[in-house]
């Protein structure tokens, strides 16, 4: 086992013997970057989403937006470089490696850690996505920097990114900085921010090319295979236009029939809270919230579903929320935009049923 | 065959309450708990244990009840508990927990050499998922997060393969001994604490290694101090401006409530009665 990689350098302490203070050579770190993920062929939608959040906090700051691409020389990276530019990227910043098709830890963490080092971003942005986090968690300790996990809010305070995110099991928001050290990192998930707009006309500024300097037997991890997903059309709730969902107000895992009724009516995806998937009623897959999937649907229906920040970060930006619940002080009512004070078992047989004849009415003036 | 695993002792968040009126988190009466998602790695580490022979060692980094939590490992099978624990440690955030976690790796395998580090995905209360890839990176091990599965472990070869859970599918890799892996929630299911597990757990002489034990050599780099994220501000939410459209059952038939609610939907909402109308494929 080798040492750690980077000694920290020695900084003046301030506030409760922290340094808090931005060292000469790290003000020199300017831009905000966008680790742009992909992989066969295809760039995880969520790197548009905060491509669209870090254009907003570069004009901020009044500085370069960039998108990291990394990949084999054989991958498309520079249709993923116009894709960036037209979701708001200023250019991109290119690593091209055999080594770098199909995901591993080892030669990304090298070549983003590189990549920092050399071009000096004050910002870094990943999707929090099994790759990304696995991403983030090495660069920023390579790097020796913050990273905030999971934010659901971005915001300029001073010079210095402000990162919110649930705390304590998601009882509570808390706003995370990180003021000494750069680059700043957070880690976003899929659906928390909005899908810029795409403009085609936009084009970057000059590539910049960098090389990995590694070679494949340098790398202990070898990728053997790919297994797609065999229900990955299936369960797709992060995507889903309308969602029904209920919480531990249903008081049954069988009363969740009445859930899977009214979802069928509506063409709607199933989800659960935290609570219900623990209970083993729901597979975990199907779980919205702070530690399940963010959701932007425009219709979601919570049923038994008491509204905590936990669930309330992964749904909140649903166009139109409806909760059924018995409690009138739930938290949820203070989101929802309709709400139904009442047993979620009597009311949900009733408005699956007012849902289908309505929509057959409608279907049917139509036709 | 020697496994670290790695563990948190959380409050059960199922059990947090917080106060309606200050905002604060009220933690009295709320249990202490191993983290769930730990469990996980734990269990994959003593079924290693059963088939390869060896040792599996816990560490924990947390206060003197954290103890308890180790305990707890203890009784499921695991053969050794250090916890970490000083007041210098107070505060740290993923980078300095991890910079302490991966000192005490060293210092344990010096005692004897370590093949594998497990750690859960992530913790309930953090969420992070952070310390475990930081821990690996301090350490120069081979990072495996999010495994599903463990294939094969070869220990004579040094080699091991695994299934890791990624977008849309699972990366089957190959990777050698010593490695650290995150372990995925769901990938088995934590076997019963035998009596005599039980009983053991109870006389168990926990390990407490204070900072100098643990090995940390810049104590600049652990607790507060060492820790560049700083938490700036911690709120409750904010309610929208407009409070909800609520219909109370009691006060009418259901029938009349759900009529009402379809109406004011499609009325404030036309498109969305459309795409509905659309969407069930006529």
């Amino acid at each position: 086992m080798s040492e750690a990689p980077k000694p920290a350098p020695a900084r003046p302490a301030g506030r409760a013997g922290r340094n808090t203070e931005l060292s000469e050579a790290l003000k020199a770190y300017k831009g905000v970057w966008v680790f742009i993920e992909h992989d066969r062929g295809h760039v995880n939608p969520v790197s548009w989403e905060l491509m669209g959040e870090g254009r907003k906090l570069a004009d901020k700051l009044q500085v370069e937006l960039a998108g990291v691409l990394m990949g084999g020389a054989d991958e498309p990276l520079d249709a993923f470089a116009r894709e960036a530019h037209a979701y708001g990227a200023d250019r991109c910043y290119f690593v091209r490696d055999p080594v770098l098709k199909g995901y591993r830890n080892e030669p990304f963490t090298k070549g983003l850690t590189d990549l920092v080092n050399k071009f000096q971003p004050e910002i870094m942005l990943l999707g929090a996505t099994t790759m990304g986090r696995d991403l983030a968690g090495s660069v920023a300790t390579t790097l020796g920097t913050g990273l905030t996990a999971d934010c659901t809010e971005l915001n300029i305070d001073g010079r210095a990114l402000a990162a919110t995110r649930p705390t304590f099991g998601g009882s509570l928001l808390c706003t995370i900085m990180t003021l000494a050290y750069r680059p700043q990192m957070a880690t976003i998930r899929p659906r928390v921010m909005q899908m810029p707009r795409r403009d085609d006309s936009r084009v970057g500024g000059e590539a910049v090319e960098m090389a990995l300097g590694m070679i494949e037997t340098d790398v202990v991890t070898k990728l053997l295979e790919f297994i797609p997903d065999a229900n990955r059309n299936t369960v797709n709730l992060a995507y889903a236009d309308v969602i029904v969902t209920g919480g531990k107000g249903l008081k049954q895992p069988d009363n969740f029939k009445l859930i899977w009724n009214l979802a069928r009516v509506l063409g709607a995806e199933v989800g659960g809270t935290r609570p219900v998937v623990q209970a083993g009623w729901l597979e975990a897959e199907r779980q919205v919230g702070q530690t399940g999937k963010t959701v932007r649907p425009k219709l979601y229906i919570a049923a038994g579903v008491s509204g905590a920040i936990q669930h309330r970060v992964g749904m909140e930006a649903a166009d139109v929320i409806v909760a059924i619940n018995t409690d009138p002080n739930a938290p949820i009512f203070d989101f929802a935009h309709y709400g139904i004070v009442g047993n979620a078992m009597q009311v949900l047989p009733v408005l699956t049923e007012a849902f289908r004849s309505h929509l057959d009415k409608r279907t049917r003036k139509v036709a | 065959m020697h496994i670290v695993v790695c563990i948190k002792q959380v409050p059960d968040s199922a059990q947090i309450r917080v106060h309606p009126v200050t905002n604060t988190i009220m933690r009295q009466g709320v249990p202490a708990i191993v983290n769930p998602y730990d469990l996980f790695a734990l269990e994959e580490a003593l079924r290693l244990k059963d088939r390869f022979g060896g040792r599996v060692t816990m560490l924990c980094m947390g206060p003197p009840q954290a103890e308890d939590a180790l305990r707890k490992c203890i009784s499921f099978g695991a053969t050794d508990a250090i916890l970490v624990t000083d007041r210098a440690f107070a505060g740290a955030d993923t980078l300095a927990t991890s910079y302490a976690l991966a000192a005490a790796i060293r210092k344990i395998n010096q005692e004897q050499a370590v093949d594998l580090v497990f750690t859960g995905k992530q913790t309930i209360d953090g969420d992070t998922a952070q310390v475990g890839p930081g821990i690996a990176k301090r350490l120069g091990m081979n990072l495996l997060t999010y495994v599903s599965r463990i294939n094969e472990v070869d220990l004579d070869g040094r080699r091991l393969k695994v299934e890791r859970r990624a977008e849309g599918g699972v990366q089957v890799l190959d990777s050698t001994l010593p490695s650290l892996i995150t372990m995925l929630e769901g990938s088995n299911e934590m076997r019963f604490a035998s009596m005599d597990d039980m009983l053991r757990a109870a006389r168990f002489p926990v390990r407490r290694w204070n900072k100098d034990d643990a090995g940390i050599e810049d104590p600049a780099r652990i607790g507060l101090k060492g820790s560049p994220t700083i938490v700036s501000k911690v709120f409750g939410p904010t309610p929208r401006s407009v409070k909800a459209d609520m219909q109370v059952v009691a006060d009418s038939s259901v029938n009349d409530v759900t009529l009402n609610l379809l109406q004011k939907i499609f009325t404030a909402h036309p498109m969305l009665e459309q795409e509905l109308v659309d969407r069930l494929g006529v």
